[in-house]
Formats: C-alpha cells, sequence, structure tokens
C-alpha cells in the first residue's frame, strides 16, 4: 500500500515537471523468449543479439535507451497506444505490419526459416507446430495438405515435437539451430522456407523522427561492419550484408 | 530470484485489490439499489455486464483502453491547444506531457502504473461481483428489524448507516469469500495486464534451457515449476478458508441464522 | 463478398467446414462476427458437455463429503478441495502433460490430447467439484422438519433421497448453481488459451477474436464482439435456469418463490 502511494506522489510529482523533450529516454519493447533474437538471461535481463545491437544503436543515435518486456500478441496494440516506443523483437518486416506501424531499415537479411522434427518427416500431409500469430503460422496454414498446430510459446512448439504431437515445427532458422545443437534427437529437415522480409524496429507511423534516427544508426553500423560483427557472432548461420 | 519477486507482487494485488473491490462493489450495490433511476440502471448495468463477459476477454482490451482514456482525459486538461489528431491513423498520440506515465520516467514507475492498472482491471471486474453479493446481502437483512429502526425514529440514512450496514455483513460473507477464492485463483491471468506473474516466471524459468544462452542449461522443467505453483495455490486456499471460517463464526455470534442459533445451543 | 457469403462459408469454420484458410486482408465487421461467433459453437459444446455430465459426478460427491463412512468422506473432500483450490489455468496445464504421457503408455488415450476430449474432461471434472461443494452446502441445510416428514410418512432410502433430499438440495442450491454455470461457461475461453494446441485453426471464440486483434492489431473491436456473445450466452443461461427454478419451486406460493430466489445471493 505505502509503495502505490509513494510512487502515486512520485507520478504527481513527476506530471508538474513537464519535460519539453519527448524522447529523452527511449523504450524499447521486446518479448525476452526467442533466443538468440533476445531472451532472458541468468540475471533476469533483456539478453541476446537485438540486445546488443539496441543498445548500439541507442548509443548511435545518441538516445537513453530502456529496455521492457512484453507479451507477443499484444506488442503493436502496446507500441501504438504509446506504452513504449519501438519494437525490437525479431519481428519480420510483413505488408500486413507495414499498414499499422513503420519499421526502421532492417538489421538482418531475410532469415530462412526452418522445419526441425525428429529424422525425416514427409512434409506434405504432416503435423506442423507453430507458434500461433507468427508469419510461420499463417505459412503451415497456407500448406497444401499439412495440419497446422499452434501454441502459445515457441517452447511448447519443440516440446510438441519431441512428445510426437506433432511431426515437425516450422520457425526462425536462428531459433532452431541452438536447438537441434543441444538435442541430438532434432535435426533440421527438409528445404528452408523464405517468409517475410528481414527483420526492422518497428516505430509508430507517426514517430517518423525516431525511425530516421534508427535507420542511420543501423545504415551506420552496416557501414563499418559492426552489424556484421554481431550477426557472427549470435547468428553464425544467417546472411551478413 | 524474480519468482519470489513475483509471488511478493501476487500477494501484494491481492491485498491491495480485495479492499478495492469490496469498495466498488458497495458502491455499484448502493446504485443498484438507489432510488434515481439514472444511478438504479447503471448499478445494475455494470453488475449484470461485467458479470456476463469471461475476465480474460476482458482483461484483453480493457487495460489498454484504460490507459488510453487516461492519457485522453490528462491531454485534454494538461495541452488545451494541441493541434494534431488524437488518433493518428492507427497511433494513439498525446503530447508528452500528458504521458502516463512520462516517457523518461524510470522503469519502476512504469512497473507501478502497469500495477495499478492490473489492480484497477481486477477491481472492476471482481467489483461487479462483489456489488451482486452486496445487493443480495442488503435485501436478506429481516425486514423486522429495519421496521424496528425506523419504530425508534431512525431516519432513512440512520437505518442504513446503523442497521443495515452492520447486519448485511453475516449475510455476505459466504458469497464474499466465495469471491475471494475466484479471485485468487484469477491472479495467473495476470500477465495478461502487463504484470509479471509467477506463471510468467514459471513458464519463463521453467522452459527448456539451451547451454548457449545460459550458465544452467536444462530441459523442460515447467512441470516443476507448475506444480510448486500448485501446492502455492493449495496452501493459500486453506489458509484463507481457515481465516474466513474465524470471521463467519465472530459475525455469526448473536444472529438470527441458522449458524447463530447453533452456537446458542452448543453454548447453552 | 457479401455478407451472406462471408457467413456461408465461415458459420462453421471452427469445426472444420467451409473455407480453409482463414481471411488475411480486408478484414470486414461481418467476418468478425461470423468467424468469431462460429468459435461460440465450442465455447457452447464444453459448457453444455460439461455441465451435464459434472451434475452427475457433482451429486455423488456431495453426498460423499456428507458420508459418515471416511472412505467415501476423504476422497471427495480432497477431490473438491484440489480442484476448488488451484487455478484452472494450471489444471489445463497438468492435464495436458498427463495425457501425454498417457498416450505414450497406452493409446487408447490418445483423444485426450486434443481438446474435444481432453479439455471436456477437465472442465467436466472442475465443474463437478465446484458443483459438488454447492451441493453439499445445500444437503446439510435442508430443513430438518423436511426429513422428519418424510420419515413420518414411511419413507427410507432410496425413495427417500429421490423424493424428498435430492428435489429439496436442487432447490435450495439451484440460484448459487446458476452461477458456477456461468463460471463455467467463461472458463471455456480458457481451453485453448492455456495448455492445448488448435488445430488446422479451428478454436474457439476467443481464437478467433485474438486472430482478428492480432491481424487488424486493433483489440477494442475483435473484443468486444466476444464480450457481446458471451453476454448473450449468459442471459440464455440465466434464461434456462430460471425456467427450471420456476419448475423446481412450482408447488410453492407465489409469495414464497419470490423470496427463495432472492437467497441465492446469501449462498454464494
Amino acid at each position: 500500500m505505502k509503495n502505490l502511494i509513494l510512487s502515486t506522489a512520485a507520478l504527481a510529482l513527476l506530471g508538474s515537471m513537464a519535460m519539453a523533450d519527448g524522447h529523452s529516454v527511449v523504450r524499447l519493447g521486446t518479448e525476452g523468449a526467442y533466443p538468440p533474437y533476445n531472451f532472458i538471461n541468468d540475471a533476469g535481463e533483456v539478453d541476446g543479439f537485438e540486445r546488443e545491437l539496441g543498445d548500439e544503436v541507442c548509443a548511435r543515435a545518441e538516445l537513453t535507451c530502456e529496455w521492457v518486456t512484453n507479451e507477443w500478441d499484444s506488442i503493436i496494440p502496446n507500441l501504438v497506444s504509446g506504452n513504449y516506443d519501438a519494437i525490437i523483437a525479431g519481428m519480420s518486416v510483413t505488408d500486413e505490419r507495414k499498414e499499422v506501424i513503420d519499421f526502421s531499415e532492417q538489421y538482418t537479411l531475410p532469415d530462412p526459416s526452418a522445419f526441425l522434427g525428429l529424422g525425416e518427416v514427409d512434409l506434405s500431409g504432416a503435423v506442423i507446430a507453430a507458434q500461433a500469430s507468427t508469419i510461420q503460422a499463417s505459412h503451415v496454414a497456407s500448406m497444401e495438405g499439412a495440419t497446422l498446430l499452434e501454441f502459445a510459446t515457441p517452447d511448447e512448439t519443440i516440446a510438441a515435437v519431441k512428445n510426437g504431437e506433432a511431426d515437425a515445427v516450422l520457425a526462425d532458422k536462428a531459433f532452431l539451430l541452438p536447438v537441434a545443437e543441444a538435442d541430438a534427437d532434432l535435426s533440421i529437415i527438409g528445404e528452408d522456407v523464405l517468409i517475410g522480409g528481414g527483420i526492422g524496429m518497428g516505430v509508430r507511423q507517426s514517430d517518423t523522427e525516431l525511425r530516421d534516427k534508427f535507420s542511420a544508426a543501423i545504415a551506420s553500423m552496416k557501414e563499418d561492419g559492426s552489424l556484421n560483427a554481431l550477426i557472427t557472432k549470435w547468428l553464425p548461420d544467417s546472411e551478413t550484408f | 530470484m524474480s519468482i519470489y519477486y513475483a509471488v511478493g507482487t501476487v500477494l501484494l494485488l491481492l491485498a491491495i485489490t480485495a479492499p478495492v473491490a469490496l469498495a466498488f462493489g458497495f458502491g455499484g450495490a448502493l446504485a443498484a439499489r438507489s432510488h434515481v433511476a439514472p444511478l438504479r440502471w447503471f448499478g445494475k448495468t455494470y453488475i449484470a455486464i461485467v458479470r456476463g463477459i469471461p475476465d480474460i476477454a476482458f482483461f484483453l482490451f480493457f487495460v489498454i483502453a484504460l490507459d488510453q482514456a487516461f492519457e485522453y482525459i490528462r491531454h485534454r486538461i494538461k495541452c488545451p491547444d494541441w493541434a494534431d489528431p488524437v488518433w493518428q491513423g492507427n497511433d494513439f498520440v498525446v503530447c508528452n506531457i500528458a504521458k502516463l506515465p512520462l516517457g523518461n520516467a524510470p522503469q519502476w514507475v512504469h512497473e507501478t502504473y502497469g500495477f495499478f492498472l492490473a489492480v484497477l482491471t481486477f477491481a472492476i471486474v471482481f467489483g461487479a461481483f462483489a456489488a451482486n453479493v452486496l445487493f443480495g446481502a442488503m435485501r436478506a437483512v429481516p425486514k423486522g428489524q429495519l421496521e424496528t429502526a425506523e419504530a425508534y425514529g431512525m431516519s432513512r440514512r440512520q437505518t442504513f448507516r446503523r442497521v443495515l450496514v452492520p447486519q448485511m455483513w453475516v449475510y455476505a460473507l459466504p458469497g464474499l469469500s466465495n469471491l475471494w477464492m475466484v479471485l485468487i485463483k484469477a491472479t495467473p491471468l495476470l500477465f495478461l495486464l502487463g504484470v509479471e506473474d509467477i506463471v510468467y516466471w514459471a513458464r519463463e524459468l521453467g522452459g527448456a534451457k539451451q547451454p548457449q544462452f545460459t550458465d544452467y542449461p536444462h530441459p523442460d522443467w515447467r512441470m516443476w515449476y507448475f506444480l510448486a505453483l500448485l501446492i502455492f495455490y493449495l496452501l493459500f486456499t486453506k489458509i484463507s478458508e481457515m481465516v474466513l471460517d474465524r470471521i463467519m463464526a465472530r459475525l455469526t455470534h448473536g444472529q438470527a441464522t441458522a449458524g447463530g442459533e447453533a452456537q446458542r445451543k452448543a453454548a447453552a | 463478398m457479401s455478407c451472406w457469403e462471408t457467413i456461408a462459408d465461415y458459420g462453421l469454420r471452427s469445426i472444420g467446414i467451409g473455407e480453409r484458410l482463414l481471411p488475411r486482408n480486408d478484414f470486414t465487421l461481418c467476418q468478425q462476427f461470423t468467424l468469431i461467433g462460429s468459435g461460440m459453437i465450442w465455447n457452447i459444446y464444453f459448457g453444455v458437455l460439461a455441465l451435464c455430465s459434472g451434475f452427475l459426478l457433482a451429486t455423488a460427491v456431495a453426498l460423499g463429503k456428507a458420508a459418515r463412512n471416511p472412505l467415501l468422506r476423504k476422497p471427495s473432500e480432497w477431490f473438491i478441495f484440489v480442484f476448488r483450490g488451484s487455478p484452472l489455468f494450471i489444471q489445463f496445464f497438468f492435464a495436458y502433460f498427463l495425457f501425454l504421457n498417457l498416450k505414450a503408455v497406452y493409446p487408447v488415450f490418445s483423444p485426450l490430447t486434443s481438446a474435444w476430449a481432453g479439455a471436456l474432461v477437465v472442465l467436466f471434472l472442475n465443474t463437478a467439484a465446484y458443483s459438488g461443494e454447492i451441493f453439499y452446502g445445500a444437503l446439510k441445510s435442508i430443513p430438518k422438519g423436511d426429513i422428519e416428514a418424510a420419515d413420518a410418512y414411511g419413507l427410507s432410502g432410496w425413495s427417500r433421497f429421490r423424493r424428498v433430499i435430492w428435489p429439496t438440495m436442487l432447490r435450495l442450491a439451484w440460484p448459487a448453481y446458476t452461477n458456477e454455470a456461468i463460471f463455467l461457461f467463461h472458463a471455456t475461453t480458457l481451453v485453448y488459451f492455456a495448455g492445448f494446441p488448435i488445430i488446422r485453426q479451428s478454436g474457439d471464440a476467443l481464437y478467433y477474436a485474438n486472430y482478428f486483434a492480432d491481424k487488424t492489431f486493433n483489440p477494442f473491436v475483435p473484443y468486444p464482439i466476444l464480450a457481446g456473445y458471451f453476454i448473450l450466452l449468459t442471459l440464455v443461461v440465466i434464461g434456462i435456469f430460471g425456467l427450471v427454478n420456476a419448475r423446481l419451486n412450482r408447488h410453492l406460493p407465489q409469495e414464497r418463490r419470490k423470496r427463495l430466489r432472492m437467497r441465492p445471493q446469501i449462498i454464494r
């Protein structure tokens, strides 16, 4: 109770100190459940490829950034209603999403998605798991003959393959590779599929200034090769710029 | 570590929500039995609508709506001469000083604000149920008691304050304790409201960890984390039951109900 | 595409009849209403079947808890405690794990890992526990006079139970049981939300609402539609249960019937 009163007092106090500069702190929203892009490390903090990338981008754009995590399902509605200022969560640039939010310059090349399964599987006519409301889920839904099995989290999709509920899982290749390495039974099967564009940072459409700052910072990281270094470190099998 | 912190969050939320929801319920019940027609309609619609919607559906959009409503009100007050529209296409844009919390506020303020919104949402949902219980309880107070008060020359107000409210609790408690149990069991949905609760952490910490990303790799341990949660909830329910039984015995004392009668006989 | 065509294509989509692909762009209000409505089929399926089957088990459990023999009483008490004391969310999670393991050993259990059977079992047990407690409470508050009168008529054993105890128990429990039915229908939204996977995009109303909220990035249209459907469903449930209540109380004089209807809110 005391906490709440204190914080309401603090809120009121902050409210009266009107700050002119809107983006003195930029809040970056991520999911925190999608290694190696973003995950929560042992210390309980956001870590991964996008953590390092985001920190570097913010340094170059001379912004103070803060990390927040949000459920994947509501990550875009919370951005447009202003609860954070940018999404950096392994989000592929798609036309559907572009209608609602803007993307910065892409910081990965289109990353292939791959199937992971126990040994060889005939994918046409297989049961394929995917995380609900991802581009992979809609891809499987449109595959002739395949049966889509949707789960709320990426972890559950892997578990479904292990316990035989699904024959394979379709997800980003960079997410699946460490899983395949850690578990001898699981392996990447079939051809990779290219769905979606590269990954970019999502910002509100009205926030063009922020988008341009991010794009410029990403472009400068591309130029001096530091982005490629990050990609090689975290996403060893992805193509570099 | 975070999971212990989350247990604290859940307990704190329950401790704050219960009285706030009770206040909402009291207000709702008063409105529903008001003599002013619009107020009565408002009270009854509030009870009927919120009770008719599954809480999960409510949580999924209500927090964002609530947040936007607050910011919109602040926006109207703080930036009266803002020229741009608030809804630009899909974006909801208010002037910077109307943001809640402010964009440059530290993380703990954001978390507290999120927590506050969660409390409010829970209170609105469970307030409707509480209103329904209290509404019934007010009607269950024996007519004779109210008539007696009237005979003593008490005004409507006095009767309400001195007789109806103190007497109704014994009738309301079974319903309220049931509601408390339902409230405890609604806390796993907290993660929908952006509060990182125990179920969130159980899923996060229990999920399989690859050796590349942690010093403590382990397979899928969610089973054990959830087992711990199960025991936590069962214990919590048991303790609540014991406490509520005590209160009930206290309230029943000397009441004209079956329970009160039984106590009287046992004593005699 | 006219709205009628949409209804023809997607009206039964949730049970796998109609278009294979869900709409992907240019979402219309009609599509949202149709698909979310189509998802309600599952919510009603789970609710109705769990309620009907749960009713029988609930009666048995209530009698078990009231029994003198500890062999009957203890299991009933524990059953009620475990299912009432833990969140449904966690029950679904455990049930799915358990069913997966059962399936690995005995292939007979394989339907249980899909929602239509597995989730039904969980909801059935859950509602049986909740209603069992309600029935038990009613059993305890059957007026002594009623049973004495039954004895005086020479009724005993089965006929006493069927003719006196059971109807009286139902009559006393009915209002609280109505509430439980409403809660159960609301709980059906958790089926696909916690644990059970969605096959071929055939989910319940919440799944489709979620789908649209995700594709249009606007939660303010699909969730209120979902809420509207549930308010309708709640009204229907209240209506049907009200009819049964009237039938249960048909022998009582008009005035007392009204009073009995008030009592419920005291029980819950």
